[in-house]
């Protein structure tokens, strides 16, 4: 059996990191090493080449002015990144660039920052953050801890698929208790705290179907997540 | 006669408290609700004014400078030195020191005040100088970005009368958007040369290859402080032309750097009274404040507190203290004073202790800690989310060495109050 290698791209890490967004790069290439799959990560930042044959990307989350430095360049790269996307590469975008992966994002001053549509969601400011510890219940992946802050809303169309249930928190717009969104193997999120650190579960399915992609088979590894399955626990019973 | 009252209630309750050991603030809190204008009458009578220190990191450290350079230019000062720094804290520590007439004898007051609690107090007080550190990512689950966090320590500048220092080489303080419009008489700046910037990484150069650190906002102002060399705890400061040669007996990079802003602002408030050598003996003679690299002697062996409470704090702290040959422990607790989210250890590099390891994973979320460490290939011996129990098996495991504990700030009360049993403890009130 050859080795397995997985490319790992992350998107904008400069402008858009804010809430550890490392621990899910890290987190990746961690548990990929210890499913005896060598793995890489590769830095995309405004202007660069986008580099070819990709099997994960993970984006992060930025703040409005890191939203603005990198919106021109998104644009540009909205068709590579639908292709990939359409083509079933599994992407992980969290907070920022969860709302980018949208339609839109409009601002509460009214100002409509473009998306690259890739998920079938809308976004708009408001003047209130929903902030604190935040537990979601999938079908996919049980339940899913981690911490939230957003002054965005996101509403999901009727057939947009939802990452989960929250069972404790606000989610994606503090009213109807959905949390996320997906396509195909695109996941969007607000959690992070690192999210996959915690939630080992999401990176081996990030990991799983990026090996099913390229080799058409994955075995897991027996991987000890003793570590993992406590700070779960205790993040699942703290304050919001 | 509602002063002499309001300080009565104040004080018994202050000493209750003393006795049930606990809560600095809730005199305070008490004070402001019976008597919300004692804390501006109060600060009122200084002669020369009020001075407010903020920023993310170093307002402990630094305050503690600016008060000592400043006693040693003969002026009688007024602090808040709980760390306690909300406004109701500043009067808890009025309620300490006025008499019962509500008399303050000072001649200034240094307070340093979170960023959004500054906000509040300069609605009530304007600070006749102020002093900004940085801003760093930090508690984003109160403060939400940092870009906001900015904007609060505007309103400081902004409420300043007479003069403001800023840190030049922090891109959002440094910059003239923050500093270009406010009308205190005075803005100095001050920071460090050049070829020194790659000792401070700002937040915005985290996750860069090469940490470039971009100089072009820096704007050095006319009459600015600067580093101009560092080595260790000696380093030498220049104004004026003229170089000045320290040595600190404070650790860490970052410490030089809040020095040389204490030197800044103890130029402004001086003017031409300025005793130079009395100031250089008292910032060399600044020893550490509670739980900022404070060492405490257990077992005849030296035990460091480190604070560390965001990215770039912790960051900068694992570069300043040498680990070798020193057991490590870290506390990490998630209390509201500490910030729930756990997201930022993922934005500290933890690769300089793969060699030597960690010895003791403690606190609420010593799981996550532990897990972080996982992830950057660090060997730790034990996990025990109890701070007491922790503590006495990483005090007796490794009795004969030097020992670090890097705590979060509610870890570091906990831990300073159970050390205080079985040590020389000093006591902050």
């Amino acid at each position: 059996m050859t080795q397995k290698s997985l490319r790992i791209l992350q998107l904008y890490p400069r402008d858009m990191n804010i809430y550890g967004d490392w621990g899910n790069t890290l987190t990746v290439l961690r548990r990929a090493e210890r499913h005896g799959i060598s793995a890489e990560v590769i830095d995309y930042n405004p202007g660069d080449e986008f580099p070819k044959d990709i099997d994960i990307v993970i984006g992060g989350g930025g703040q409005d002015s890191g939203q603005l430095k990198i919106q021109d360049d998104l644009q540009q790269l909205a068709p590579t990144l639908r292709e990939l996307a359409e083509d079933n590469v599994p992407m992980l975008a969290i907070c920022g660039l969860y709302q980018l992966f949208g339609h839109f994002f409009k601002t509460k001053d009214g100002d409509m920052i473009k998306g690259i549509g890739i998920l079938d969601i809308e976004t708009y400011g408001s003047n209130e953050r929903l902030i604190g510890n935040i537990i979601t219940h999938s079908e996919r992946f049980g339940d899913i801890v981690g911490y939230e802050n957003h002054s965005g809303l996101t509403y999901l169309a009727d057939t947009t698929q939802l990452l989960g249930t929250v069972t404790k928190g606000a989610g994606n717009n503090g009213k109807d208790h959905t949390e996320g969104a997906c396509f195909n193997n695109v996941i969007g999120t607000y959690l992070h705290g690192s999210l996959l650190p915690k939630n080992p579960v999401i990176a081996d399915w990030l990991i799983e179907q990026a090996c099913m992609r390229k080799y058409g088979e994955f075995t897991p590894a027996d991987i000890d997540d003793s570590l993992a399955q406590h700070a779960r626990e205790t993040a699942m019973n703290r304050p919001r | 006669m509602r002063t002499q009252s309001t300080i009565l209630v104040g004080k018994t309750i202050k000493q209750l408290m003393r006795l049930r050991g606990g809560g600095s603030a809730l005199p305070g809190l008490v004070a402001e609700r019976i008597d919300p204008g004692f804390m501006q009458r109060t600060l009122a009578q200084l002669p020369r004014g009020v001075v407010l220190i903020s920023g993310t990191n170093g307002k402990t450290t630094t305050t503690k400078m600016v008060v000592e350079l400043l006693e040693s230019q003969g002026l009688t000062v007024f602090t808040n030195r709980t760390g306690s720094n909300f406004t109701r804290g500043v009067t808890a520590a009025l309620l300490g020191s006025v008499n019962a007439l509500g008399k303050l004898d000072a001649d200034i007051a240094v307070l340093e005040l979170d960023e959004a609690h500054a906000v509040h107090f300069v609605r009530r007080v304007k600070p006749t100088y102020s002093l900004f550190l940085n801003v760093l990512r930090d508690q984003l689950d109160r403060f939400g970005e940092i870009d906001h966090t900015a904007r609060l320590l505007k309103t400081i500048a902004e409420a300043t009368t007479d003069g403001i220092v800023i840190n030049r080489d922090d891109p959002r303080i440094g910059s003239t958007a923050f500093y270009g419009d406010v009308s205190a008489k005075t803005v100095r700046s001050y920071g460090v040369d050049a070829q020194l910037l790659k000792l401070f990484p700002s937040d915005d150069s985290m996750r860069e290859a090469d940490a470039v650190v971009t100089t072009t906002q820096s704007t050095i102002l006319n009459n600015d402080t600067s580093l101009v060399s560092v080595d260790g705890q000696s380093a030498v400061i220049r104004y004026a032309d003229t170089d000045h040669s320290v040595s600190l007996k404070l650790k860490g990079v970052y410490n030089v750097q809040n020095a040389v802003g204490a030197v800044a602002l103890t130029r402004l408030i001086m003017q031409a009274d300025l005793d130079e050598s009395a100031m250089f003996t008292a910032l060399e003679s600044v020893e550490p404040a509670f739980g900022r690299g404070e060492t405490i002697i257990v077992d005849g062996q030296p035990l460091e507190l480190v604070l560390v409470k965001n990215p770039s704090g912790f960051r900068l702290s694992l570069s300043s203290f040498d680990s070798a040959d020193t057991a490590i422990m870290i506390a990490i607790n998630d209390n509201y004073a500490d910030g729930r989210d756990m997201s930022w250890l993922w934005d500290v590099d933890f690769e300089s202790l793969v060699q030597q390891g960690v010895a003791m994973v403690s606190g609420v979320r010593a799981y996550d800690m532990a897990l972080r460490l996982d992830y950057d290939k660090v060997q730790f011996d034990t996990v025990n989310p109890s701070l007491s129990a922790a503590l006495k098996q990483f005090l007796s495991t490794h009795s004969d060495s030097p020992k670090r504990i890097f705590c979060t700030y509610t870890a570091m009360l906990a831990l300073r109050k159970e050390l205080s049993k079985i040590a020389e403890v000093e006591v902050i009130s």
